[in-house]
């Protein structure tokens, strides 16, 4: 073969990934920073570390983020998983053209649309039937589900469309009822992608500033919200010291999470050929 | 041959709660209440099946369909100065005579002032050319991940992904310490003398173009790289075997055969490019129009509710026809993935 090639190949992957790095790179190191002109190396220090843990504003809005997040994450994970196995696993019905649109369609619009139509349905519904009362979490928390249940739903019909029904199948003929195949055989196997479809929600959530400032009221300014405030003001490295906390507790969680879903994968396919094996035979 | 045991009566599974709990439940289903509300529910279609299917259902329709019938509804009323900043579209005049009050004025407005053409005329554009510089980096990427061992490919990919697990407001502020005018790529250039004074790139178009295709590369790489991943090797053996040179045969096989993975990589980064908020805002110059930035301002500055709602409907009817797309690429896909 060519050499030629595979120095082109080594070269766009270092420079692309240099590309993703370098900037995440720069902000946690200039969040150890002394000075405050963040672009300055003034010698190395903690104290944004220690000033950002003073700021009860960003520490509100980090814990109301948190809390909206986990309930995101949870309501997308039961809603987009009930529409990924009506997608995967339903074969054709009246309407599943439109539902399978609805799960696309949110992946891609623009955010400033989705934040607009829901805070006009939430003043609507508000006037109509007096619910929901104000803006607040509630609304964040609707409005986020409807973003994030999108993701799930596309992770789990992926996952149930690689794996054969067979095993659904048996447990039918054995006589197992739907529900229970569902609980006891169907969702085991998919829980890996329930996991990351979890994890990818919360992600989503926690980071969303456009459809939060839509859809939320005073008093509830999200973690985002607070930092985009502060941002359009200019750098300041207190918000260096927040970007890399969040890197590192990502890095770490993504990091676990893909040893455990290798560690699982590679049981189920020991599992997998064991099972082939001894029925071979 | 020995008859199949009835399997359902006396299956291990069903011993494993416990026989109370086992005799109750039957009990309960043996009473007239519990049959009589089960077959109604049988009856009007009502099974554990179709509420699976019901609840996604009608949490979209309510959350994702209707918001759209209501911001056409607000594009099409009058402004007014109140909580909610616009009039209502139907009133019942005298007795039961509707009257629906159709103002197409905002759409007029939109038409007529030249704000809102060169918004939507600067969205696409710097959408497409962002589109394309997307392609230019993340093709060579995927290709060289597709390429690379069997071994060393999930680490790349998770490489790829993980900056997108991280805060997408925060990566984008990074790059504000980047390409300040005394910031890090400037001071760089300086102390290795290839420029003299520094040159502005923060507030520049340019300065919206790295922040765009940054943020949005990993949905360039990711659709590019499960398409080429899936490349039948063979044919590029046959086009060597054949005479054809290696930067020919990606001309000719890989090129043409990689393009719905062309396709669905730069609907993923034009659509949500061109309503994009946070990077012109943070990047860009104050003047810089784009068009999510404008119905931002309508919307939070200006407290023009309909202005805004005739905003989005037409940036939604420039969308339609991309959408729709992607949407035709992924059913084709699954077509393929069925087959």
């Amino acid at each position: 073969m060519n050499t030629r090639i595979p120095i082109f190949r080594t070269a766009s992957l270092v420079l692309g990934f240099a590309f993703l790095y370098i900037p995440i790179l720069s902000l946690v190191v200039y969040s150890f920073n002394k000075s405050r002109l963040v672009t300055v190396w003034g010698g190395f220090s903690t104290q944004w570390y220690g000033r950002l843990f003073q700021n009860e504003q960003i520490l509100d809005a980090a814990w109301l983020s948190l809390k909206i997040a986990a309930t995101t994450a949870t309501g997308a994970t039961i809603l987009g998983t009930l529409a990924g196995l009506t997608l995967a696993r339903f074969g054709a019905f009246k309407g599943r053209a439109l539902l399978s649109g609805m799960t696309t369609a949110p992946l891609v619009m623009p955010e400033v649309i989705t934040g607009l139509s829901l805070l006009l349905l939430f003043v609507a519904l508000e006037q109509l039937i007096g619910w929901p009362q104000g803006r607040g979490q509630t609304t964040i928390v609707i409005a986020h589900i409807t973003l994030t249940m999108a993701y799930v739903t596309v992770i789990v019909q992926s996952r149930l469309s690689t794996l054969d029904d067979s095993l659904e199948e048996a447990a039918m003929d054995l006589g197992a009822r739907p529900a229970k195949i569902f609980f006891v055989i169907t969702l085991p196997i998919i829980a890996p992608a329930l996991i990351s479809g979890w994890l990818l929600a919360f992600t989503i959530s926690l980071d969303d500033l456009v459809i939060t400032s839509f859809v939320s009221g005073p008093g509830s300014s999200t973690l985002p919200m607070v930092i985009f405030s502060k941002v359009r003001l200019g750098v300041s490295p207190d918000i260096n010291a927040l970007a890399s906390i969040m890197v590192l507790i990502v890095t770490i969680g993504v990091v676990l999470a893909g040893v455990m879903l290798s560690r699982q994968e590679k049981r189920r396919q020991k599992d997998m050929a064991l099972a082939a094996g001894t029925s071979t035979k | 041959m020995i008859a199949p045991k009835p399997l359902r009566a006396d299956s291990p599974r069903s011993e494993r709660s416990s026989p109370g709990t086992q005799l109750l439940l039957r009990y309960l289903q043996s009473l007239p209440p519990y049959r009589w509300t089960q077959s109604r529910l049988v009856k009007w279609g009502l099974t554990g099946r179709s509420a699976a299917v019901a609840v996604p259902y009608f949490w979209l329709l309510l959350f994702f369909l209707v918001p759209f019938l209501i911001v056409l509804k607000i594009a099409f009323s009058d402004t007014q100065i109140a909580m909610p900043p616009y009039q209502p579209l139907f009133q019942w005049a005298g007795e039961k005579v509707l009257t629906i009050k159709l103002n197409l004025g905002n759409f007029l407005f939109l038409v007529e002032d030249n704000l809102y053409w060169k918004a939507y005329l600067n969205s696409v554009k710097v959408a497409a050319i962002s589109t394309v510089l997307c392609l230019l980096i993340g093709y060579p990427m995927a290709y060289a991940i597709a390429r690379a061992d069997a071994t060393r490919r999930n680490m790349l990919l998770m490489m790829v992904i993980l900056p997108f697990w991280t805060s997408f407001l925060l990566r984008v502020y990074a790059w504000i310490g980047l390409l300040k005018t005394n910031g890090l790529i400037n001071n760089f250039l300086m102390w290795v003398g290839v420029i003299d004074q520094p040159i502005v790139m923060l507030q520049t178009d340019f300065a919206i173009y790295v922040g765009i295709v940054y943020s949005y590369l990993p949905f360039m790489i990711l659709p590019l790289y499960s398409n080429l991943e899936k490349l039948d090797l063979t044919l590029l053996e046959a086009a060597a075997d054949l005479g054809c040179r290696p930067f020919k045969a990606f001309l000719k096989v890989t090129l043409p055969l990689s393009k719905p993975g062309i396709y669905a990589g730069s609907m993923l980064v034009f659509i949500p490019a061109v309503g994009e908020f946070v990077i012109p805002s943070l990047l860009g110059a104050p003047e810089s129009l784009m068009i999510g930035k404008v119905l931002w301002t309508e919307f939070f500055s200006n407290r023009d509710w309909p202005v805004a709602s005739a905003v989005a409907i037409a940036l939604l009817t420039l969308l339609v026809i991309p959408i729709g797309f992607l949407m035709h690429l992924q059913n084709e896909e699954a077509r393929a993935a069925r087959r």
